[in-house]
């Protein structure tokens, strides 16, 4: 049974479909709403590393200024939320995971088929890892020019912007490689454990 | 809490989405409306509850936001108050666009936490912030309606305090009526802290709530009253804390944060 | 500043009301990380939008997941070691 529909509401400023970036469903907005989970994590620069670690737990690990002194590359993407607000153009800087695995190859680091991402915070996230590389995802320290502030990750995230924005996760520190895939904390949820938002993977059990 | 004082709880009842016919819109401030509704086998609802207010939009897009009720459950029609935010979704939509007639699709009463009848007794301290107002004013309408009940059967008005902090006094909703409910009722105190702008008049507070300020209004923790607090989310924290501060017992103070702004948006 | 976005178990109220009858924000919940035991009304909600995250006010940990998809109420109660809610009033 569908809902009454309420006369002369029309809600925020959308339009859908208009210029062909949207995927399915969704709708354009200019605004950066701010989506909590928990707490804000807040972890001092000094404090904060970033490690990757390989199957046969190998690790390659970035204090901030190594991280800082990796090679750098802006990104503009589209980025696609499941609540069905998309955000256009948005700008950011970072390092490629690409020049990561690059990084730490030379150490012997081997990934895996399967990434978990883990957050300060607890938050984890999980993808293929033919979906982090080949320039599809960054570790990002930017957003819009300015260093990412808290409460939209920072100091550093992770972004995917071809898979829904929940997989950009959040506060990273680490990615591990496995052999396995494993459903991080939305995928455990009911979301999809893909999550495309061009086949508009929302939920568990969509096609 | 004797047998006699006890007030049987509502029936549960699964919660349904239903329609209600928006009989009347009461300006309240410039920014706030109360919306008056008519809604056929509303089951009741205790002061302090709240409902959900879904509207959708010809191209089927929803937009959902709860409100707290601020008519008490005595009454025949069930009274929401909004404050409209400025860049919101759905608050403009209810005090600007909404007519009488137009239909509201709703669910409720949702919530049993934050909620306060007669039988629960006082004495009651009330601290509430803008629009957070709402489900506190619903608790004095009861309270003002259902004469508490003491072991003497003597009808006598449970001590009540509230204290609420608004912007202006421009934006102090439920002005003349609080004002009229403090001069029938002698065990009725209301304090008012201006924040930002005071009328010239003016010898009430001048600004946000403080541990001071409320170490001077509520009661010494001794007399336990039960404490509800309602507003922006920072408000509501600040005032919890500085009254366990104070001393008074946490599980006698019942928070409801509405959020950054302060209301539905 | 995300203290803001805070809120209270209340918030929970109305995506429960789909999954239990009775309203259970009242009754009182153990935390499975710390064991504080409190009413759900009393943890902190924080309304992501994509789902209803509560956490013990205590040790932060999540309590309970709520979540909505197109077909189904997911409810993940992992983080709850027991519910105890008052018996409902008897049939007048």
């Amino acid at each position: 049974m569908t809902a009454p529909f309420s006369r002369g509401f029309r809600g925020r400023p959308r339009s859908a479909a208009a210029s062909g970036r949207l995927p399915p469903g969704q709708y354009e907005t200019r605004e950066f709403p701010v989506l909590s989970a928990g707490p804000t994590p807040r972890v001092a620069l000094g404090a904060w590393d970033f490690t990757l670690r390989g199957p046969a737990g190998t690790t390659m690990r970035w204090t901030w200024d190594e991280f800082q002194a990796l090679p750098h590359e802006p990104v503009t993407a589209d980025i696609h939320c499941v609540t069905k607000w998309s955000k256009l153009g948005t700008v950011w800087e970072g390092v490629s995971l690409d020049t990561l695995l690059a990084e730490s190859a030379v150490r012997g680091l081997a990934p895996a088929p399967y990434v978990l991402a883990g957050c300060d915070g607890g938050y984890t996230t999980n993808l293929p890892l033919a979906d982090v590389t080949g320039g599809k995802a960054w570790v990002v320290v930017s957003y819009g020019g300015e260093p990412l502030a808290p409460e939209h990750g920072g100091p550093a995230r992770l972004l995917v912007p071809h898979l829904y924005f929940w997989k950009s996760a959040k506060w990273i520190r680490r990615l591990h490689f496995q052999e396995r895939d494993q459903p991080g904390f939305w995928e455990s949820h009911g979301y999809h454990n893909y999550g495309d938002p061009w086949r508009e993977q929302r939920y568990a059990g969509d096609e | 809490m004797t047998a006699a004082a006890a007030t049987p709880r509502p029936a549960a009842q699964r919660v349904a989405w239903r329609t209600a016919v928006v009989a009347d819109i009461v300006p309240e401030t410039p920014r706030a409306r109360t919306l008056v509704l008519d809604l056929p086998g509303w089951p009741g609802h205790r002061a302090g509850q709240h409902v959900d207010v879904r509207l959708t939009a010809e191209d089927g897009y929803q937009a959902q936001r709860s409100y707290s009720i601020a008519s008490a459950p005595e009454e025949a029609r069930l009274a929401l108050t909004v404050e409209r935010l400025d860049d919101g979704e759905v608050s403009p939509y209810l005090t600007d666009e909404l007519r009488v007639g137009d239909r509201l699709e709703l669910r409720g009463p949702i919530g049993g936490y934050f909620v306060w009848h007669v039988a629960i007794g006082g004495p009651l301290l009330l601290v509430g912030g803008g629009s957070g107002i709402a489900p506190l004013m619903a608790m004095l309408r009861h309270r003002a309606t259902a004469p508490g009940t003491a072991p003497t059967g003597a009808q006598r008005h449970i001590p009540a305090r509230l204290l609420y902090s608004s912007r202006s006094w421009d934006e102090v909703i439920y002005r003349d009526e609080l004002a009229r409910l403090v001069a029938d009722d002698p065990a009725l105190e209301v304090a008012v802290t201006l924040t930002r702008e005071q009328p010239e008049w003016w010898t009430g507070f001048r600004r946000r709530i403080d541990r001071m300020m409320l170490a001077e209004v509520a009661w010494p923790p001794a007399e336990r009253p039960h404490v509800f607090v309602c507003g922006p989310t920072l408000l509501v924290e600040a005032v919890a804390t500085a009254l366990v501060a104070l001393g008074h017992d946490p599980a006698r103070v019942k928070t409801e944060r509405f959020g950054p702004t302060g209301g539905a948006a | 500043m995300d203290e803001a976005l805070r809120l209270d178990g209340n918030v929970a109220a109305g995506i429960l009301s789909e999954l239990f009858v009775p309203d259970l924000t009242a009754a009182r919940a153990t935390c499975a990380g710390c064991g504080a035991t409190r009413p759900v009304g009393a943890l902190l909600v924080y309304a992501h939008g994509m789902g209803t995250v509560v956490r013990c006010p205590d040790c932060d940990a999540v309590v309970l997941c709520l979540t909505r998809t197109a077909t189904h109420v997911w409810l993940d109660p992992t983080g709850v070691t027991r519910i105890v809610m008052a018996a409902p009033a008897p049939p007048a």
